[in-house]
């Protein structure tokens, strides 16, 4: 198989980058920063050139590399990228460096150990997306708690030790359930091919053919692991914790990127290996995504601190991105996949903006604020704007991924039913209230507060790292064809899997593994 | 009765050690520069053994007239107990100074405790497993009571004689029913004949008992009740040497007596046993580890829990069970050295600082401390990409492959609660401030021990082929 090590370089920029930080003085604070910038840049423009080398046309995973690991359990290492998986890298690696600006004046002490387990962070994200063995997967997905857990830890807010175990524990105890599962589908697969694989792309051809009553135990021990990542309701408890505690840097990148491993879990894994078992839970799962959507929406609206505010948003937003992969049609799939992307850039940026105020007055109550926008116009603008991306105002970002699930919700032969469509439409009319709500008494009306005198606008830091942002959410917006072509072949290739699922007999496969 | 060449080069390590005793205990008695020499001598000597024994895995033979056998996943074993070892010994040159039991006997009873370690591990014949245990047992208890003026200490020797004597009582007893019902002591006559032999209740009560004798030596549950007094008040180091050469050795006898277990379905007949214990374990040791507030005690609970996990590879009895249960030991003997080195660089005279919240803030005191410590948590909590992590994936596929996926999801249910105190070291070291500034004298001697353990945990969780082909081959 021809190989093509691109992949692996840009997994090994911001591991070798994070073990450089480590021989760094930690007096030399500038330069380490400096460093992490310039490093993660490269991470992205290299990820550039692999958007502009991929075959769109393409279904299958392209810039595979393979390369023996564990030789007695044909354990390889083993990486590449279909539609999907390079919108999220491309997402990860477009987010790193900007939070790493971002955090720039706010992260004061250990910025050494802070930009280690940043960059850390980043390969394991980066690892999860691109790796096509089970096995692989599994390290990237565990190994990328620790970073996180001590960037909450350290770096957090007064609760943060509670929140960092709570994180981890929540998500160590899913991802366990998936590790049986895992190790279970490849002993399954000795049975047709007569080895032991974690292999995915094997598996695909493979794990269609567990019976129903195994099948669907598998799929719920994937989709527990996923569903406490997304998080789906009633999984969703660690997320306002770990949100309103961690750092504006952790905040971005958990909002941006982590959740988005649970969604894309479910979509890499569970649709296409459980093919039947998605069919029958489809309904369960969209109805849990639904409730997620109003229940989401509803308690956003009553809280009094931004953070949380923002935090519960993603619980409904992530909603959409559920009920969009269970719906099971090439739309809402596509929307659902836009609709990740979509999210990571405006609540990114919303995180990002709460940081930002959050740093000049160390408050985040909604009531300590109250007529900035003369104070700050700049501030209160790119507020609007991104509150706006968020709610999902025809012309940016957000209509584009929910419209795509709505229309393909109430299409879906899977869900059969508009129910789903119209309450979860009531979603984004709930959006507009509790984000238009919060910008209105956040932004508008008299000063009250006296600390909020001499307040500074964002400075040119600051703005840089939204611009870029701001720029995608438009252009997915008034554009989306360059993003949905990327991912359109690929979504396509998951849906013809849950409905056409390969249904080799043992003995084609026998007949594979003996051509070897 | 003679040796030939062969069989003598294939028996380097245990002569080695043996021969190393004998000039130990000449150097302890005329030289006056003994304390300078000895632990140096001794971890020559291990390193020695253990590369020997790691180099010559292919040298498989069985010699001295079926007693001993060499090459192979035995000389594995032997690695891991003579590295292990000399981790012990560097971890005590300057801790046993500070615990205030600095006697020469100290380093050659560790020396004696791995020669019956390795006898244990090469055994062809239930006489010498017993000979071996019995070696490596006897200097336990000593060790244990290593400072005879401290009361702990004397309890925790007492105790662990005690207990280990009855236990020691058990595998004779089940030894003797064994040779009833075989009329031999021969290993590999049993492994051939283990199908014909368990129709005999005798047979099957004797290895039962053999079993439960040593489910106490593996710390299991119900027959755990010795280990967190005795970690507790034992020196740290040694401490450390019980929790991982003793528990190594104990799987070794194991497996090299009860390789029938691992062969076929009259092996199942034990399943049930040892999956009971498996599961109690797991649990009871997670769950009061979370107890604890003395991290040798904690340590201790852990201890009990893994000995769970490692019971999950003996129930699934199968080759792939084998190979992850000498892994699972590579990787936890160096992940719990490391931890309890840790432990003995910080602990005071008089044994204090030994509470955990002695670690609070210790990521911003001693950094590097700190992060090796770390470290090791991750990975005893068996969480990517450390050797612990491994060694776990290996026996649940084991346990899967045997139909005993329920096996597999309790003990992933036991890590998770598990995750939960080894967490709080970590917590405490990054997320909270330090409570007492008392002084923290690190040493090289230490520091080496301690970076080669972690080394090797993180070496076998991002390389876990190279230990696992070599063990696999030899199945």
């Amino acid at each position: 198989m021809e190989q093509n090590s691109l992949l692996t370089y840009l997994i090994l920029i911001p591991l070798i980058g994070s073990i450089l930080v480590l021989f760094i003085k930690k007096e030399q604070v500038n330069l380490i920063k400096y460093f992490a910038v310039g490093l993660s840049t490269v991470a992205f423009l290299l990820s550039l050139v692999i958007y502009f080398q991929f075959d769109s046309n393409n279904p299958e995973f392209q810039f595979i590399n393979k390369l023996e690991w564990i030789k007695g359990l044909n354990i390889h290492y083993h990486v590449g990228v279909d539609g999907m998986s390079l919108l999220l890298v491309l997402l990860t690696t477009f987010l790193t460096p900007l939070t790493l600006i971002s955090s720039w004046s706010s992260i004061k002490d250990k910025v050494k150990e802070f930009t280690f387990f940043f960059l850390m962070l980043e390969v394991g994200m980066l690892g999860v997306f691109i790796s096509l063995d089970l096995f692989l997967f599994y390290i990237f997905w565990e190994a990328m708690l620790i970073p996180m857990y001590f960037i909450i830890g350290i770096w957090g807010g007064k609760e943060r030790v509670y929140a960092a175990i709570k994180f981890f524990i929540y998500t160590m105890f899913g991802s366990l359930l998936m590790l049986v599962a895992i190790v279970w589908l490849a002993v399954y697969a000795i049975g047709p091919l007569g080895y032991f694989t974690t292999n995915l792309i094997e598996l695909y051809k493979v794990a269609p053919q567990i019976p129903m009553n195994i099948q669907i135990w598998m799929f719920l021990a994937f989709a527990f692991s996923f569903a406490i990542k997304v998080p789906l309701f009633p999984l969703h408890t660690w997320l306002p914790d770990a949100h309103v505690q961690a750092p504006t840097a952790g905040s971005v990148i958990l909002a941006g990127v982590l959740l988005k491993m649970g969604t894309y879990g479910l979509l890499r894994f569970n649709l296409p290996l459980f093919p039947e078992a998605s069919i029958i839970a489809a309904p369960y799962i969209s109805v849990l995504a639904v409730i997620g959507i109003i229940y989401g929406a509803l308690v956003a609206m009553v809280q009094t601190d931004v953070k949380k505010l923002v935090a519960y948003s993603s619980v409904s937003h992530l909603g959409f991105v559920v009920l969009g992969i269970f719906a099971m049609t090439q739309e809402s799939i596509q929307g659902a996949v836009i609709q990740m992307v979509n999210h990571g850039l405006s609540t990114g940026a919303l995180f990002l903006l709460v940081g930002v105020i959050y740093e000049r007055t160390h408050t985040r109550e909604i009531a300590d604020y109250g007529g900035i926008a003369k104070l700050v116009p700049v501030f209160s603008f790119a507020l609007m704007f991104a509150s706006l991306s968020s709610v999902g105002l025809p012309g940016l970002n957000g209509f584009v991924g929910e419209f795509l699930i709505l229309l393909g919700s109430f299409q879906s032969p899977i869900l059969n039913s508009w129910w789903f469509t119209v309450f979860a439409s009531s979603g984004v009319i709930f959006a507009a209230v509790y984000l238009l709500w919060m910008y209105q008494r956040v932004v508008f009306g008299e000063v009250k507060n006296p600390k909020l005198d001499g307040l500074k606008d964002m400075n040119a830091r600051e703005i840089f790292v939204l611009a870029p942002i701001f720029i995608f959410i438009v252009w997915i917006g008034i554009y989306p064809t360059t993003f949905l072509k990327v991912s359109d072949k690929s979504t396509a290739k998951v849906i013809k899997q849950i409905y056409h699922p390969v249904k080799v007999s043992p003995v084609e496969l026998g007949l594979n593994q003996s051509s070897k | 009765m003679f040796i030939n060449f062969q069989e003598f080069f294939n028996v380097i390590p245990i002569i080695i050690i043996a021969a190393g005793i004998v000039f130990s205990l000449l150097i302890e008695m005329y030289s006056k520069k003994s304390e300078v020499f000895l632990p140096w001598f001794s971890v020559l000597m291990f390193l020695a053994a253990g590369l020997h024994s790691l180099f010559y895995t292919n040298d498989v033979s069985i010699i001295l007239q079926g007693m001993l056998a060499t090459g192979g996943n035995v000389n594995v074993f032997h690695a891991i107990f003579t590295f292990g070892a000399a981790v012990v010994t560097l971890l005590s040159i300057d801790y046993i100074k500070k615990y205030g039991a600095y006697f020469g006997e100290y380093y050659i009873i560790i020396q004696t405790s791995v020669l019956g370690m390795m006898l244990m591990a090469a055994a062809k014949d239930l006489f010498v497993i017993f000979l071996g245990l019995e070696i490596m047992s006897v200097s336990f208890y000593i060790l244990a009571g290593m400072n005879r003026k401290k009361a702990g200490a004397n309890e925790a020797s007492l105790k662990y004689f005690l207990l280990g004597a009855f236990a020691t009582g058990f595998i004779v007893y089940g030894i003797a029913l064994i040779y009833g019902s075989a009329h031999t002591t021969s290993i590999d006559f049993i492994t051939s004949n283990f199908n014909e032999l368990t129709k005999n209740l005798l047979f099957i009560a004797g290895i039962l008992l053999f079993l439960i004798g040593f489910s106490f030596k593996i710390a299991a549950f119900p027959f755990h009740m010795w280990v967190p007094d005795v970690y507790e008040g034992s020196p740290t180091t040694v401490a450390a040497l019980f929790s991982t050469g003793g528990k190594a050795a104990a799987f070794s006898a194991i497996i090299a007596a009860l390789f029938a277990l691992f062969n076929g379905p009259a092996g199942n007949l034990f399943t049930p046993y040892l999956a009971v214990i498996s599961v109690l374990s797991m649990f009871y040791g997670s769950i009061v580890a979370i107890a604890q507030t003395n991290i040798k005690r904690m340590l201790a609970y852990s201890s009990i829990s893994h000995a769970g996990y490692l019971a999950i590879g003996l129930a699934a009895g199968n080759h792939e069970a084998v190979a992850g249960v000498i892994f699972y030991l590579a990787a936890y003997t160096f992940m719990n050295l490391g931890a309890f080195g840790i432990i003995s660089l910080l602990e005071g005279k008089d044994e204090t600082n030994l509470d955990i919240s002695s670690y609070a803030g210790l990521g911003n005191r001693k950094p590097l401390l700190a992060g090796l410590l770390a470290v090791l948590m991750f990975a005893l909590a068996g969480l990517p990409p450390f050797g612990g992590f491994f060694g776990k994936y290996y026996i649940f596929i084991a346990a899967i492959k045997s139909h005993l996926t329920w096996l597999a999801i309790l003990g992933v249910l036991s890590s998770a609660i598990s995750v939960y105190f080894y967490l709080r070291i970590v917590v405490l070291m990054y997320f909270k401030p330090s409570e007492n500034d008392f002084a923290i004298e690190t040493n090289n001697n230490a520091m080496i021990a301690i970076v080669f353990s972690v080394l090797l945990v993180i070496l076998l969780g991002i390389f876990p082929g190279t230990l696992i082909d070599l063990v696999t081959k030899f199945i």
